[in-house]
């Protein structure tokens, strides 16, 4: 659901990083908020347990500049990705205007990614969404790995409402912000059309 | 739960602006804020400037969703009040309808019950703001609605030029 405010011009996007854990979600948005100019970055908020591991959610605003007058900003969510947490998934879920859902690219994390993409469908539904109409983007993560699986078989799997796809090893930046700017591309499009 | 885009125009942003700028002087509150249900800012009053309103607006719903979380889990529909209390400073926070979160900051110039007392007035007629802005919505997108939107011509290279290419 995005906000116009029409007063102080301002339209305000909700997207969140999806994915199983350890998939690098929280990796996405560290590196957003690194390169970010710090005059158009807010706080990056991490809800995190001692061991670094994503609790509630991690929390970056970002100023993107503006588009016919409005200022527009991105707030960027991800979900603790580890199974027992889907309470919290669910909430994080609301009023979402865009997923990211950030598959890892090693074979061993195959059915992982299969789950997280099916318990998707199901918080997206719960909270009165279509998965396969809301703006979605699939990135690969860790392309960088050994054990990485191949392209086509990545896209047999886990590929299934011919959503943009991106490669991406997102400690290095490789590929994160080509993500975000396929899931900007469709929310503001979204916007065009509604 | 409402699908609907939030837009806010000039006159509704103002009467909800001028409520919460009474609630804080009335309450003699350091902060209100107003924000909705998914963590986005909508006004605030008081000395806003202290405060990294972003970060409050978006771990305030958070908190909310998991309040609402435990309440379902107990059987209750929600809780409707948060309160938290620290050393020099309390959170009074309360749910408007169905998508306004009220917070209301204070030290030991307030009470409880000064603020309890306020909020339940000001949340009444934030309430019927709301409700004008819901009832709109809906009327746009009526197919006879005259409304057009400043977005209806986004193109590609706007977006382009949101990423600096």
């Amino acid at each position: 659901m995005t906000f116009i405010n029409y007063a102080s011009r301002e339209i305000n996007c909700k997207i969140v990083y999806y994915g199983p854990g350890l998939c690098g979600k929280t990796t996405n948005i560290q590196w957003i908020y690194e390169q970010a100019n710090p005059e158009k970055r807010g706080k990056l908020v991490s809800l995190a347990t001692e061991t670094d591991r994503t609790l509630f959610f991690d929390f970056l605003p970002l100023d993107m500049g503006t588009i016919k007058g409005f200022k527009v900003r991105f707030h960027l969510y991800t979900v603790p990705g580890q199974v027992f947490y889907d309470a919290s998934r669910k909430l994080i879920l609301r009023g979402c205007d865009g997923i990211i859902f950030v598959a890892d690219s090693q074979r061993a994390r195959m059915e992982a990614n299969i789950e997280s993409i099916a318990n998707l469908a199901t918080n997206l539904r719960e909270n009165g969404f279509d998965i396969r109409t809301i703006p979605y983007v699939l990135q690969f993560n860790k392309r960088d790995m050994p054990s990485a699986a191949s392209m086509p078989d990545l896209e047999r799997l886990l590929r299934f409402r011919n959503e943009p796809m991106v490669e991406a090893v997102a400690n290095q930046g490789i590929g994160v912000i080509d993500t975000l700017k396929a899931a900007a591309r469709q929310i503001l499009m979204e916007l065009q059309r509604s | 739960m409402s699908k609907l885009d939030l837009m806010l125009f000039e006159e509704e942003y103002k009467l909800l602006q001028e409520i919460i700028g009474r609630l804080s002087k009335d309450a003699s509150a350091k902060v209100v804020f107003l924000v909705d249900k998914n963590g986005q800012q909508i006004a605030a009053a008081g000395d806003v400037k202290s405060i990294d309103a972003t970060s409050l607006a978006s771990l305030t719903a958070g908190n909310v969703a998991a309040t609402d979380g435990l309440a379902k889990l107990i059987g209750e529909k929600e809780f409707s009040l948060l309160f938290h209390e620290g050393e020099k400073d309390n959170l009074h926070i309360s749910i408007v309808g169905k998508r306004g979160i009220l917070v209301v900051i204070f030290d030991q110039n307030s009470s409880l019950a000064l603020v309890r007392l306020r909020v339940k007035k000001a949340s009444k007629e934030l309430q019927e703001i709301f409700d004008q802005v819901e009832l709109r919505a809906q009327k746009e997108l009526d197919p006879g609605s005259r409304f057009e939107s400043p977005f209806s011509e986004i193109t590609d290279e706007d977006i382009d030029r949101l990423f600096g290419d």
